[in-house]
Formats: structure tokens, C-alpha cells, sequence
């Protein structure tokens, strides 16, 4: 374990992104005492406040640092807590959409025969559907809420989780060891706890960081297209949405500054993913 | 004797890799006349298919030459400009690869990998690059050639494929023709063939032919002389029927006892114990001392040559030949 | 060939009605399908009516059969909103996803191949390494913000270019396109951009890692034997080696990037198909979106078929044998 983080820690890229993800999550976590204000509590807005440019000292007696949006929120709150959502929804989505497709992957390769057929060809179907269509179609069928953002964004997802569980199953399975394993009276969930989901779990993991973000970029694209997260609880998409129409009369850091908040957390985490990924890839271990 | 075609003096060619240096040529000197024929011959990780790819300077990074001369008709090749290096190649040096099924893009035909290595040099239409392919795909004997430009590797035997491959390196009749053990991925049958048209294209158009295999009887029946490497050094060289009759590095003696032309009947062969060392740790003095049944005290120096006239052996102690 | 051609074909078939019967299904699951196919405004004489017509006091899968007839004709019933047929309606947005689509998918393309091919060649080289920075930025940064940074740049803050709408569109076989005017190009530079940049990243990325891999074969090192230069090396020999790859995600990116360019259109207000689905969604325009679904498939399946077909002919080994390998 030393070891792969040393390598981690080699490179210098991965590292810094590392840190850029551990310093948004803390403030994510620690929002309710960071943010000098709590956005979601209309009573303590003033719309004197609305659509101030960052420094402005507000009617709460303080500097709003990146501005105000068109309901006097202070943006910097509002971020913090968009992150908060962003983060959770993806992580969230993530776990389930991991949990499912591990599932599924790993039965498709220990049953074989036509459960492995039909899960795979269903599996493989969707993979080549777009994920923003399908989440698209399921938010609108289902409605807007949390819960249903998130079975969306699980179901856009699960297949990619399906399909690399499946592939090292698959591979673990044809070892000899776990065929010597299936020969002994141990239990098939013995065999699949013990030999094949240690396996399967390093590769889970790299596309997990990777798929959290994309549900996190998922969950602010449909955000921003008004069919994520009800106006309530404003996740970073839906932030830009909102600050979008007030871009054209240059009042721009109502979108502007969610969204280096929203890029900034994607990007890293898909460079610490990246990084994983290299570690653990065989083919480009030489 | 006028000056030779090819003179090699001293080559080193070294892998700079996380592990170290691989020595893979480790001051090789020999020099080759016009339309000689010369074999090479090693096991595999000797160096020879790396000299091979020195002389055309097509050596791949990590590895890279770090010393020596290759003289090719007066001309000094190391160091050379890459632009000019690429002019001699394919024009005046050629190459034959391993496996041709490997070596032929499986999605271009015959005809159009054919006319990019005629016009990688000359400045003709498609439609000549693709007559002169014809032409050389005849001499090597591929029959219907003309008709057969349009077609892919993957419609060719092996043979077959080898055959386009040498029509390759024929197109603008080199001076040198460097085969790297052309013959080996084929069948036996084919192999003969191959060996003996090669052999007769190589004295019909008066080509020199650097011969590399690891198999010491392919190179017995094609070649004038023959070098044998070890460790990427030259352990022994000198006339192919004077080495194979009578070798004088206990190494030659080795692959001699293993080929099966070479024992008696009902004989087992007789394998070289241990394996060729790696290359990022060649044993000082002989690296042939570990595998050596002759080796002693004496074998940790450098060796010392070992001359018969036309005859070369580096070892220490070299088996007495019957003169 | 043909053996290979008839058995894709019938594949694609099966696909369809997989897919058909899964809308089927899902229609009947989001609720009455009745609901689908009238307006929720309807009377009850107007609905007994609807149900008869449309046979939902039949068996379910006589109703199957049904609505797979009606889909064969192309009746896919009327817009709510546009009070017009489903079909017409949607054939009538086509042409403008289409050609944002094609042009951002051939500028992905025609750009990233070089780049990646570049990047594969060179891989340690700085201009390699800006190359990957550009495609990483590509692939993580989310559509929607990439738009609103092009709109902020060149609309707002240059004013070079026009923030969103169509513009004027020339009419050609009795269909405005946009890429025939020069102003109509301006209108499309923008999103067509924007949509533009996954694909570039991802052909960047596709071509890099075909020509690493291509670079260090026996075929790359027979040609430099033969003499040929590196660019003719990557011009003839790389190019046509990696092109399969690069025919197969161009055809499945042109379908994802229907899906995508819902994303562009909206923010660019570009009345085409993603525009469409999006207000659909929004104004709950049920028979719309069930039609969308199951044109999205059949579009998803004919690439697919298409793909699979040019595969056979880029590929000479594929073009004997059939359905080998």
C-alpha cells in the first residue's frame, strides 16, 4: 500500500489534483460554518442585495467575495452548499449505480449460460446509448427530486460498472484457483466474497472516480437544462442556470464562479482517476 | 582486393533503460565485400538482429549508437543525418524482416505498399512505380504478377508474403540486403526455396547479403563467411566451411553438437547447458566462461584473439585445430 | 459479403423490435398509454373514442402488434403543443441537428486526427503533452459551461459572434440550411464548436493510441527500411491502420451527438431536434418524446449496421469470408 502511494505521490499532477479534491470536499462538509450565510433560508435574503458584483458589502454587514445572484444570495454560500449537492449526488449515485452494475457483472459471469447473455446484451445495448439521453427520458418520466435524479443517474451509469465487474470476474473466474475453489464444498458466496471481489474491487474503484464525476457533470447538465434538482436546493448547475440569463448584460460572475467551482472539481477528480487508473493497469506496467 | 563494401568497426550499440544499459552491441567489427554473403549467427538476445538494425539505422529508443564506425562504400553511417540515412535506405541498403505477416500493412494491397517504397526514392508516376513492382514481383517468382499488385498480404501464402517482402527490398537494387531471419516463420519446405532463390537473386544482381539466424545449418548452405555473436560481442568468424568443419571457440563447438545434421544417429543432441546471459549483467572477461565446459581460472580477463589465417576466436582457450 | 450484409440486417431487425417493445412497455409503465396518445384536455367521448382507435380494450400483445404497425407507418400520433403530426414535426427540426451534428463531428475529426496521430508520434514532445491537456479539458469540462464560456468570449465580451439562434437559412429541396450563407456559418460556428470539442478529444485521443501502438510494429519499421519518411509513413501506412477505430466512433459519435446536441442546442437556442425533446420534456408533450425515443433507436441501430458494413469494406481482410473474425 506504500508502495502505490509513493507511485501515487510521484506524480506531481495527480498529487495537487488530490488535494484540490480533498480541500472541496472539506469545504463541502464544513459549509454550514464556512459560508458566512445559509442560502437556502429565503427569509434571510434581501433583494437590495440581488445581482452585486463580487466585493460588495452587503445589508448582512459583509463582504459578499464572489458577488451576488439575481435573489441577493451571496454567492460563495450558495457555491458551498451547490458543492455539498453536486458532491453528494454524485457520490450517491455513484455507490448505487457501483453497487448495482458489481451485482450484475459479477452474477452475468458466475451463472453463465443465458443469465450471462441477457445481462451482457442489455448491458452492451445501453452502453451504446447515450448516458445524458437515457437520464434525460428518466427525469422526465419520473419527475424532479433528489430520488429521482439519482435513479437517473444511476440508471444512465450501472452499465459501466456492469461491464468492468463482468470483464475481471470473468477473467478471475478462469483462473485456476477459483475453479479448484468451485470444486470444494465451499458456498458460491464464499467463493465470489473471497476470490472474486478482491479482484474486482481496483478496477470498480478506477471507474468509480471517474463515474462520479461524470454523474456530478451529469447532475449539473441536467440541472442546467431545468430538469435536475428542484429551485430549492440549488446544486452548482443549477447556480449557472440561474445566472445564465444575466450573463448578456456582462453580469457575469453569477455563472461564472459556480461554474470554475463545478470544472475545477471535475477535472480533479478525473486526474486522480487517471492517475489510478495508470497504476493499476497492467499493460502500461513495464 | 579493392575496398570493401562494408566495413564495421568497433560498433556499440547500448539500451539505456530503467534497469540499465543492455549491451546489445558491444564493439562488433567485421567487414563484408561486394555481393559476399555473410552469415550471423547467435542465439536469441545475442545482438545480431540489433547490428542488423544498426547498419540501417533503424535502431528503436531506448537503445541507440553509442560507439564505433560503419563504413558502407566510403561513406561513415554513424552519425549520419537522419534525411540521409533515409535516402541510403530501401535505395542502397535494404531489409528483410522475421515475419512477414507482420511486416506488411494488411490493409494497403501489395501494389500500394509496393509503388511507396519505389517513390519514397524516385519521383515517378503511380502508374511506373506500380510496373517496376510488377516487374520485381516476377524475378521473385510470384506468378501473374500484374494482377496481383491489387491484392492483400492476407491472400498470400507465407511464402508468398516473404516473396513481396524481398521484391521490396530488391525494387531499386541495393548493395546490401540485411535478412533477418527471413526463412524462420515458414514452413520447412518453403524455406529451402527462399534460401535458394535468395541465393540466386543475390549473385545475379551482385547484392551482399548479411544473413542473421540463429540456426547454424540454414546459414551453412548460403553463405561465404559466417559470424558468430554471443553477448553482443564476436566470439568466433572465419570461412563457413572452415568454422563448421573445424570450430575453433568452444561456443561454435556448442551449436554445432546441438544441430541435428550434426550427430550421429540414435545420438542425443547435446544442448549447451545454462542460458545466455542477460544483457544488463554480461559477466566480465568471456562471457561464455559460465556455460563453458573448456572455461577456468583464466577465462575471468578479457580474451585474448585466437588467429588462424582468414580464421578469428576470442578465448582463452581455444580448441586446437589440425592444420 | 451478401451472407454478411443479410445476417447484420437481420440483427438490426431484432434490435428494433427489442427496442420497440421496450418503449411499448415503458409506455404502459409510466401509466395509462391512453395519456400518451391524447391530450390530457380531452373529453370523454374523445377518449372512449381514442381507445377504441387505438385498440387498448385489446389484449396486450395484440395491442404490441398494433402499436408496432402504427410505428411501421410512421404514426406516432399529434403534438400537444404543436397541434401538428409527430413525425413531420420532428422531420421538420432534422435538418438543423444535422447539419450542427455533421460539422461538429467532421471539425472533430479533421482536427483531432492530425493532433492525435501527432501526439502518437511525438508522445514526449510538448506539443504532444498541450495536445493531451486539450483533450482531458475536453473530456471532463461539462458541454453546458464550455457553451457559456463560448457565448461570454465571443458574443458578450468580442461581440464577434452572434450569442444563439439560427439565423437566416437558404433553402435547398424546400429545407433551410444554415451552412450555405456566410451569415448562416456564423450562426452555426458557435455551437457547432461547442459540440464539437468532446469529439475532438475523443479523435485525439482514439488516434493517439492507435499510432503509439502502430509506431513500434514490424510494418512501421519495414517501411522506414524501405526508406519511406515518417510522413508518408504516417500519412499512408498509420492513417489507413487506424482508420477503422476512427469510422467506427465517427459514425457512433454522429448518434451521440443527436443526444448531445441537446445540450448545445438549448444553450445556443438552436431550433433543432435537442431543442425539441427538451421543451417536449418540459411541457410534458408525451408522444413527442415517445416518438424521439424510438427514432433515437432506429437512428442508433442503422449506424451501428452502417459501422459494422464499412468495417467490411476498410478492412480486406473482413471483405472475403463473410462474417469471419
Amino acid at each position: 500500500m506504500s508502495g502505490f502511494w509513493r507511485e501515487y505521490a510521484e506524480n506531481r499532477i495527480a498529487l495537487l489534483a488530490l488535494l484540490v479534491v480533498a480541500v472541496l470536499v472539506g469545504a463541502a462538509l464544513g459549509a454550514p460554518w464556512i459560508a458566512p450565510q445559509d442560502p437556502y433560508d429565503l427569509a434571510g435574503l434581501d433583494l437590495m442585495d440581488a445581482r452585486r458584483p463580487p466585493g460588495h458589502v452587503g445589508s448582512g454587514g459583509y463582504v459578499h467575495l464572489l458577488g451576488t445572484d439575481a435573489q441577493g444570495r451571496d454567492l460563495f454560500s450558495a457555491i458551498l452548499y451547490g458543492l455539498r449537492i453536486s458532491l453528494q449526488m454524485g457520490l450517491v449515485a455513484g455507490a448505487v449505480a457501483m453497487s448495482i452494475g458489481a451485482l450484475l457483472g459479477i452474477l452475468a459471469a458466475q451463472a453463465g449460460g443465458w443469465v450471462e447473455t441477457a445481462i451482457m446484451r442489455v448491458v452492451d445495448l445501453q452502453l451504446s446509448f447515450p448516458a445524458i439521453l437515457l437520464a434525460l427520458v428518466l427525469v422526465a418520466v419520473l419527475g424532479q427530486g433528489k430520488t429521482q435524479l439519482v435513479i437517473a443517474l444511476v440508471a444512465a451509469q450501472y452499465a459501466y460498472f456492469a461491464r468492468t465487474a463482468y470483464g475481471a470476474a470473468s477473467a478471475e473466474r478462469r483462473k485456476d484457483y477459483v475453479e479448484a475453489a468451485a470444486a470444494t464444498p465451499l458456498s458460491t458466496a464464499r467463493i465470489v466474497l473471497r476470490h472474486v471481489l478482491p479482484n474486482v474491487m481496483p478496477p470498480l474503484i478506477v471507474v468509480g472516480t471517474v463515474q462520479v464525476a461524470n454523474a456530478i457533470s451529469l447532475e449539473a447538465t441536467l440541472s442546467f437544462l431545468g430538469l435536475g434538482l428542484p429551485p430549492t436546493e440549488p446544486s452548482l448547475g443549477m447556480l449557472i442556470a440561474n445566472g445564465f440569463q444575466y450573463m448578456m448584460s456582462g453580469r457575469t460572475w453569477i455563472s461564472v464562479y459556480p461554474g470554475i467551482a463545478l470544472i475545477v472539481l471535475i477535472i480533479a477528480i478525473n486526474l486522480v482517476g487517471d492517475q489510478l487508473r495508470d497504476q493499476t493497469n497492467p499493460r502500461l506496467r513495464r | 582486393m579493392s575496398a570493401p563494401l562494408l566495413e564495421v568497426r568497433d560498433l556499440r550499440t547500448h539500451f539505456l533503460t530503467r534497469a540499465g544499459v543492455a549491451k546489445a552491441v558491444d564493439g562488433v567489427s567485421f567487414s563484408l565485400g561486394r555481393g559476399e554473403i555473410l552469415g550471423l549467427v547467435g542465439e536469441s538476445g545475442s545482438g545480431k538482429s540489433v547490428t542488423g538494425f544498426s547498419l540501417l539505422g533503424l535502431v528503436d529508443p531506448p537503445g541507440r549508437i553509442v560507439g564505433g564506425s560503419i563504413r558502407f562504400d566510403g561513406r561513415e553511417l554513424v552519425g549520419l543525418p537522419p534525411a540521409e540515412m533515409r535516402a541510403l535506405r530501401g535505395r542502397r541498403l535494404a531489409m528483410v524482416f522475421q515475419d512477414p505477416q507482420a511486416t506488411l500493412n494488411p490493409v494497403l494491397s501489395i501494389g500500394a505498399q509496393m509503388a511507396l517504397a519505389v517513390r519514397a526514392h524516385e519521383a515517378v508516376s503511380e502508374r511506373a512505380a506500380l510496373a517496376r513492382a510488377a516487374a520485381v514481383l516476377a524475378r521473385v517468382g510470384i506468378p501473374d504478377a500484374a494482377r496481383r499488385l491489387g491484392a492483400y498480404p492476407h491472400e498470400f501464402s507465407g511464402g508468398m508474403r516473404q516473396r513481396v517482402a524481398i521484391a521490396t527490398a530488391l525494387l531499386h537494387g541495393p548493395d546490401l540486403i540485411v535478412a533477418d531471419e527471413p526463412t524462420t516463420a515458414l514452413d520447412v519446405s518453403i524455406q529451402a526455396q527462399i534460401l535458394a532463390e535468395m541465393k540466386s537473386l543475390a549473385a545475379e544482381s551482385g547484392t551482399a547479403l548479411i544473413w542473421i539466424s540463429h540456426d547454424l545449418a540454414t546459414v551453412s548452405a548460403l553463405a561465404d563467411r559466417v559470424l558468430v555473436m554471443y553477448a553482443g560481442r564476436i566470439v568466433e568468424t572465419g570461412p563457413v566451411g572452415a568454422v563448421l568443419r573445424a570450430p575453433i571457440h568452444p561456443y561454435t563447438r556448442g551449436l554445432l553438437d546441438s544441430l541435428p545434421a550434426m550427430a550421429a544417429p540414435g545420438q542425443r543432441l547435446r544442448q549447451i547447458p545454462g542460458t545466455a546471459p542477460s544483457l544488463l549483467a554480461v559477466p566480465a572477461g568471456c562471457a561464455f566462461a559460465p556455460r563453458c565446459p573448456r572455461a577456468d581460472a583464466a577465462c575471468g580477463a578479457p580474451p585474448p584473439e585466437a588467429r588462424l589465417p582468414d580464421r578469428l576466436a576470442l578465448c582463452h582457450h581455444p580448441i586446437e585445430v589440425a592444420a | 459479403m451478401l451472407g454478411y450484409v443479410i445476417q447484420r440486417l437481420l440483427q438490426s431487425v431484432l434490435v428494433m423490435l427489442a427496442m420497440s417493445a421496450l418503449v411499448f412497455v415503458g409506455v404502459h409503465a409510466i401509466g395509462n398509454p391512453i395519456d400518451v396518445l391524447i391530450s390530457p384536455d380531452a373529453t370523454q367521448d374523445i377518449r372512449a373514442e381514442a381507445i377504441r382507435r387505438y385498440g387498448l380494450d385489446l389484449p396486450l400483445w395484440q395491442q404490441y402488434l398494433a402499436f408496432l404497425g402504427r410505428l411501421l407507418r410512421g404514426d406516432f400520433g399529434t403534438s400537444f403543443v404543436f397541434g401538428m403530426p409527430v413525425l413531420e414535426l420532428i422531420l421538420s427540426r432534422l435538418p438543423a441537428t444535422l447539419e450542427l451534428a455533421l460539422a461538429a463531428v467532421l471539425a472533430g475529426t479533421l482536427i483531432g486526427v492530425p493532433l492525435g496521430i501527432y501526439a502518437g508520434y511525438r508522445p514526449d514532445g510538448i506539443l504532444a503533452r498541450g495536445i493531451m491537456a486539450v483533450s482531458v479539458l475536453g473530456f471532463s469540462v461539462p458541454t453546458f459551461w464550455v457553451g457559456l464560456i463560448l457565448i461570454l468570449t465571443f458574443a458578450v465580451n468580442l461581440g464577434w459572434l452572434p450569442a444563439g439562434d439560427r439565423g437566416p437559412v437558404m433553402e435547398v429541396f424546400g429545407v433551410g440550411w444554415s451552412f450555405l450563407t456566410l451569415e448562416g456559418l456564423s450562426f452555426m460556428l458557435l455551437p457547432a464548436l461547442n459540440l464539437s470539442l468532446f469529439k475532438l478529444a475523443m479523435m485525439i485521443r482514439l488516434s493517439r493510441a492507435g499510432t503509439r501502438e502502430i509506431m513500434l510494429t514490424d510494418t512501421v519499421k519495414f517501411a522506414r527500411a524501405a526508406g519511406l519518411s515518417d510522413l508518408t509513413i504516417l500519412r499512408r501506412h498509420v492513417l489507413r491502420l487506424i482508420a477503422i477505430p476512427i469510422v467506427t466512433v465517427f459514425g457512433l459519435e454522429l448518434g451521440s451527438t443527436l443526444a448531445f446536441a441537446v445540450v448545445t442546442e438549448t444553450i445556443f437556442n438552436w431550433p433543432g431536434v435537442g431543442k425539441l425533446i427538451i421543451d417536449s420534456i418540459t411541457a410534458l408533450d408525451r408522444p413527442v418524446m415517445v416518438a424521439y425515443l424510438v427514432l433515437v433507436a432506429f437512428l442508433f441501430v442503422t449506424i451501428n449496421l452502417v459501422v459494422d458494413l464499412s468495417y467490411a469494406l476498410l478492412d480486406p481482410r473482413l471483405r472475403r469470408g463473410g462474417a469471419a473474425a
